[in-house]
């Protein structure tokens, strides 16, 4: 089958597993209840998209490969997730501000996916593009109030500019499947610098200039952050393998 | 024998133990707590919104998302109202008996002491 195709599905899966796992770990830690069920909701919606992904991923693949198989046993070398996602939470305010970051992205991607050639990916990007509309929304108002709330919320988001700005780069940098199957993303770029830089000003935060931009991860070579995500997630199918309840 | 005091109650700060709905934060940390606000949702099915409870946000664009994922997470509707609590005025429960049993025995007040000719149908 296309590899590129192949490819391009688990990359595009791998985004949203890695991001739901890294929001999960909010499960039960949230800073106030209805956040905690906010970024719960937010990982269970991304948990669905790669969910869908995978499964296409497997069929595409074909012999008995399945999701299960593709989010488990894989290694970390496997994973095509962008460097944004498998950043820490840190605080509240590094973890809105990777929301916004991805979910910007994600929502100008799935615009364009809704028009892919290829049938199974623009029906998964138009029911996804709903979630994702609300993700962005949801996490713009948080960069708002945090950027411009108090002196301390003011310096954890520029704290957390500093850690994130420089991931940003990759999203539109392509990878060679990208190139095949994807579309131009100089576009998607330029939209998504437009609609940080309004947010930012709103937020009263500082867009930065100059930072060189960290890349690898769509083609394998990730920080060494994905090492403990994988650990977590898939410890228990790799202790008890096959195992079902 | 005639107690007859004017007491404004507002929702809000009917005391906690006759109420509930306040949170055990004492008078000191209010000023640091989100507002509460009360969520109403319209079904699918229906005509009016229903109140289904209350949450904390710091402003009405965070009360309409909380609300909007904590009460219609198992689609429970399709349209939030949401109010800040102290702007709710609601009766309290001690006047209860002087507000509503003098309708128990007033009978004439119900409609149904007319024939209806049959050419009405149903009303």
């Amino acid at each position: 089958m296309n590899s590129s195709l192949i490819d391009y599905t688990l990359h595009l899966a791998d985004n949203a597993l890695i991001l739901a796992q890294r929001n999960a770990e909010w499960c039960g830690h949230g800073p106030i209840l209805e956040q905690d069920i906010a970024i719960t909701n937010i990982s269970l919606d991304l948990l669905g998209q790669a969910r869908n992904f995978y499964q296409y991923a497997a069929q595409l693949m074909g012999g008995d490969t399945d999701e299960d198989k593709l989010a488990y046993l894989r290694t970390e070398r496997e994973f095509k997730n962008c460097l944004l996602v498998e950043q820490p939470n840190a605080d509240w305010g590094q973890t809105i501000l990777r929301q916004f970051f991805f979910s910007t992205y994600q929502y100008l991607l799935y615009e364009k996916l809704e028009h892919h050639k290829d049938e199974q990916i623009s029906a998964i990007a138009v029911k996804s593009l709903k979630e994702v509309t609300y993700h962005l929304r949801w996490s713009s108002e948080w960069v708002i109030r945090l950027g411009d709330g108090t002196e301390e919320s003011h310096q954890r988001m520029l704290k957390a500019i500093d850690e994130l700005w420089r991931y940003t780069g990759e999203l539109f940098i392509p990878a060679d499947y990208e190139k095949e199957c994807g579309f131009d993303m100089q576009p998607l770029k330029d939209e998504w610098m437009k609609k940080a830089t309004a947010v930012f000003e709103e937020a009263t935060l500082p867009v930065p200039q100059k930072v060189f931009m960290q890349t690898g991860g769509k083609t394998g070579v990730h920080t060494e952050h994905l090492g403990y995500i994988l650990t977590e997630l898939q410890y228990l199918q790799r202790t008890y393998p096959n195992a079902t309840w | 024998m005639f107690n007859l005091f004017i007491k404004k109650n507002y929702y809000g700060d009917i005391p906690e133990d006759n109420a509930g709905g306040s949170t055990a934060a004492s008078s000191s940390d209010t000023k640091h707590e989100w507002p509460l606000w009360e969520i109403f949702i319209r079904s699918k099915q229906g005509l009016d919104h229903k109140h289904v409870g209350s949450l904390h946000a710091a402003d009405a664009a965070m009360a309409i998302e909380n609300a909007r994922d904590v009460y219609t997470r198992r689609q429970e509707g399709i349209s939030i109202w949401v109010v800040e609590s102290k702007y709710i005025h609601a009766t309290n429960p001690e006047e209860a008996e002087s507000l509503y049993d003098p309708a128990n025995d007033k009978v004439y007040r119900y409609p149904t002491f007319y024939d209806l000719p049959d050419e009405v149908g149903h009303m």
